[in-house]
């Protein structure tokens, strides 16, 4: 695809894009590995592959005002948030320095300072909270919109389209983003989803939708752009379809025997939104040096993050009984 | 005849009102749909329209009379061609006379009859040959023993056939039976749910896999008010037979919103039975039954207990009835109850009791609803104690149930209050200290068991 838009970015835009997105690729190879180790339990679902998506958008967004809400492949929204990869890869094992103080868990960390919202493990629910999310800023007239994240599986829930009448019945700063990494777990698109396609999701209740190239960062941010603008004037929400993938298999435990290796090696191969990155900063006089400079850097803040993550003591026995009620 | 115009009840809830105002007067003549007075309740005040055609012969109740009953005659008119003068000599008479205090309950109800007891089902002897098969593979086995033996019989579920089950309790079905009998649907509890109530009105015998049943509260509203009411609802002609199955309670690690235990939320419902089996056989027994059932069943399995071994009849015909529980060690000082997964941990805490001259009996309840109470009941009437163990938690869970019919049936019998053991009570934390810390272990049920024994 031809990257009209490529003359508008700047070069230290592209470093921090390449930064952003190769933290949330090496943070989640380093908890592949500490689940291999036993270090992280549970379900842990990576988000390889797929990074271009939440750094795009969080970069069209205004952080300040506009909040984040997603499923339970949450650990590339957090980040891109700003949430500290300490904290987050505490979390993954359990451990009291984490956003949960371990009791949350993968699927489940929240951080109101960074105005990300979770981590849900019901698909689809996040998406009328982060509806409800969007009443409160239209409510409060903060200027904020919420971003609502689901997978293409979750774009069948019955829940998404109370959500999406009531979101375009009373206009309300919502962009939902459909995820499409092409599977819902072992299922992919073509037998899940009827219709002409998930851009279209949104078209009975009168939400423009637009389809996006998911692998290229620039083209997320510039269609995220429109759609805040959109949502931010009052003009009602807008319905992203986000196309990527995601290298990995659904959660640790799947096999993922669904999809042949070649389509995997031909996305890897041919569309890796952090080699795309890499390519227009060579392309734009960026250096091999300071790309290197980079990746050092990244790969110091994941190691650390894995040292404190594992340093990190237990919660005490008493927190079982805190946060239940205020 | 003359009409008798009673003071009408205005909404479902009203039981008497103010007559604030007439709007007719003796001599005139009444249209239907005429308004003829105003009422006052508590709520609201409304009109009331003349149904019946003729002259007010007499107003019985004069305006501004406050609590008034509901069905008091109000007014008498006289039809066409009657004697105004004699009609209003009439004593008026009650159409339906309630109970000496109308005021309080409009109906007559009379008191509930008892709910008719039915005795337990016995268990099946079985010396037939067995194998050793894991629970997932009981599960599958039954599964695919009734579609052999009844076409309607299908099952629908994320990810069960060509993937061949999230858990691998669906391994190879696909392949014997096909996608129209095998059929995976998109991430849609309330629709699919829906969509197998809707199938089993019409005959069909869907089987309704929840990846996990935690899903199952995205279709709890197709559930209890569709599947479990509609018989009722229906005077008896819509039976709903269905099951609804996969793994409940807490896994390994995978936080609240993925660990929890159903068997006291659908077991509170009248219209559905709730089955929670232990090992293999009972898996496999059970599930046939369930299958078999004209009822909506909710059949409660345990990731934990998937790759677990156990001895399994063979016989494509064993099935164990719904309704009945199974005593899995005998003892003769105190009664420990439970299902599923924490069959095994009574069982081990059972072990280490005897070891401390305490000889434990251990129930395996298999069906939480309907509860096997008589072989609870007979239990405690030897033992004189009893511990209950669930993996849900502890306010209305199936322990508060079994302490409630115990109370009741063998209040004289008990040396000791009613013991549970139960999660703690707050959603299921994450860290392993603390995951293991809020789910019920062994030792709890030890030390509830001394507690009861007063060692
Ligand atoms: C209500 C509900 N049903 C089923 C599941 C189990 N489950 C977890 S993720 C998943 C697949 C979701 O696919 P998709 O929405 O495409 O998101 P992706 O995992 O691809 O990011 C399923 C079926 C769940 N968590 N919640
Ligand atoms: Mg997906």
């Amino acid at each position: 695809m031809a990257n009209t838009h490529n003359s508008k970015i700047s070069l230290d835009t592209l470093y921090t894009f390449y930064r952003q997105m190769l933290l949330i690729r090496r943070f989640e190879e380093k908890a592949g590995q500490l689940y291999g180790m036993g270090l992280i339990a549970g379900f842990c679902h990576l988000y390889i592959g797929q990074e271009a998506v939440v750094v795009g958008m969080q970069a069209a967004s205004k952080p300040e005002v506009d909040t984040v809400i997603t499923s339970y492949r949450d650990h590339g929204h957090m980040l891109a948030c700003g949430m500290e990869a300490n904290g987050v890869m505490a979390e993954l094992t359990g451990r009291i320095d984490g956003y949960s103080k371990g009791k949350g868990g993968s699927m489940h960390m929240f951080s109101r300072e960074k105005n990300f919202f979770g981590g849900h493990g019901i698909v689809g629910a996040q998406i009328s909270i982060g509806a409800g999310m969007g009443l409160a800023h239209q409510y409060k007239g903060d200027g904020g919109v919420c971003m609502a994240y689901m997978g293409d599986g979750a774009s069948n829930q019955g829940q998404v389209y109370e959500a999406f009448n009531i979101a375009a019945l009373w206009k309300l700063p919502v962009v939902f983003i459909i995820e499409n990494n092409m599977y819902g777990m072992g299922t992919s698109v073509a037998r899940a989803c009827a219709g002409p396609g998930l851009s279209h999701r949104g078209d009975g209740y009168g939400i423009p939708g637009f389809e996006v190239d998911g692998m290229d960062v620039l083209a997320v941010k510039e269609a995220g752009e429109k759609a805040l603008e959109h949502a931010r004037s009052g003009k009602g929400p807008v319905l992203l379809e986000i196309k990527t993938y995601r290298y990995r298999g659904h959660s640790m435990s799947d096999p993922a025997k669904y999809r042949d290796k070649e389509e995997v090696d031909q996305m890897r191969d041919n569309a890796d939104p952090i080699e795309r990155v890499r390519r227009h900063i060579l392309a734009q006089k960026g250096t091999e040096a300071k790309l290197k400079e980079i990746e050092a850097d990244i790969k110091s803040i994941v190691n650390t993050s894995a040292e404190f993550a594992q340093t990190s003591p237990l919660p005490d026995p008493s927190e079982l009984y805190t946060d239940v009620l205020i | 005849m003359s009409i008798q115009i009673l003071m009408p009840a205005l909404s479902p809830t009203m039981t008497q009102g103010k007559l604030t105002k007439w709007h007719v007067a003796v001599g005139d003549a009444v249209k239907s749909g005429q308004v003829m007075a105003e009422i006052e309740t508590d709520k609201a005040t409304m009109e009331v329209e003349a149904v019946d055609e003729g002259i007010i012969a007499k107003l019985l109740v004069t305006a501004g009379t406050p609590d008034v009953p509901v069905n008091t005659p109000i007014a008498l008119l006289a039809e066409e061609g009657e004697d105004v003068a004699i009609v209003a000599a009439e004593a008026p008479t009650a159409v339906c006379t309630p109970q000496a205090d109308a005021s309080l309950t409009p109906y007559c109800i009379p008191a509930a009859p008892a709910a008719p007891v039915t005795s337990a089902p016995a268990l099946p002897s079985y010396d037939g040959p067995t194998s050793t098969v894991t629970v997932r593979e009981a599960l599958r086995d039954a599964m695919a023993e009734e579609m052999r033996r009844d076409k309607d019989v299908f099952l629908m579920g994320e990810e069960v056939a060509q993937y061949q089950g999230a858990y691998k309790v669906s391994q190879g079905l696909l392949d014997e039976f096909g996608p129209k009998r095998i059929m995976d649907t998109p991430i849609t509890e309330h629709g699919f749910a829906g969509i197998g109530v809707g199938a089993a009105f019409l005959g069909l015998k869907p089987i309704v896999e929840f990846m996990t049943f935690n899903f199952s509260m995205q279709a709890i509203d197709q559930i209890i008010n569709s599947a479990a009411k509609t018989l009722y609802m229906s005077g008896g002609q819509m039976g709903c037979p269905i099951v609804f199955r996969g793994p409940n309670g807490a896994a390994s690690r995978v936080g609240a919103q993925h660990s929890q235990c159903f068997a006291s939320w659908y077991a509170h419902c009248p219209g559905l039975k709730v089955v929670s089996p232990y090992d293999a056989a009972s898996a496999k027994g059970l599930l046939k039954a369930a299958i078999r059932d004209p009822n909506p069943v909710i059949f409660l399995e345990h990731e934990l207990m998937y790759g677990r071994s156990f001895e399994v009849p063979t016989d494509p015909d064993f099935v164990i009835p719904i309704g009945k529980a199974r005593i899995v060690r005998e003892g003769t000082d105190v009664t420990i109850t439970a299902f599923s997964i924490m069959v095994g941990k009574a069982l081990e805490a059972a072990e280490i009791l005897a070891s401390e001259g305490i000889q434990a009996e251990v129930i395996d309840l298999m069906t939480i609803r309907p509860l096997d109470t008589q072989t609870i009941v007979e239990s405690v009437m030897k033992t004189n104690r009893i511990v209950s163990v669930e993996e849900g938690w502890p306010f209305a869970g199936v322990g508060s149930e079994i302490s409630a019919v115990v109370m009741e049936q063998a209040f004289d019998y008990l040396d000791a209050p009613v013991h549970r053991v139960a999660s703690v009570d707050v959603p299921l934390p994450y860290a392993a200290n603390l995951e293991q810390l809020a789910l019920p272990q062994v030792e709890h049920i030890v030390n509830a068991v001394k507690a009861v024994t007063y060692r």
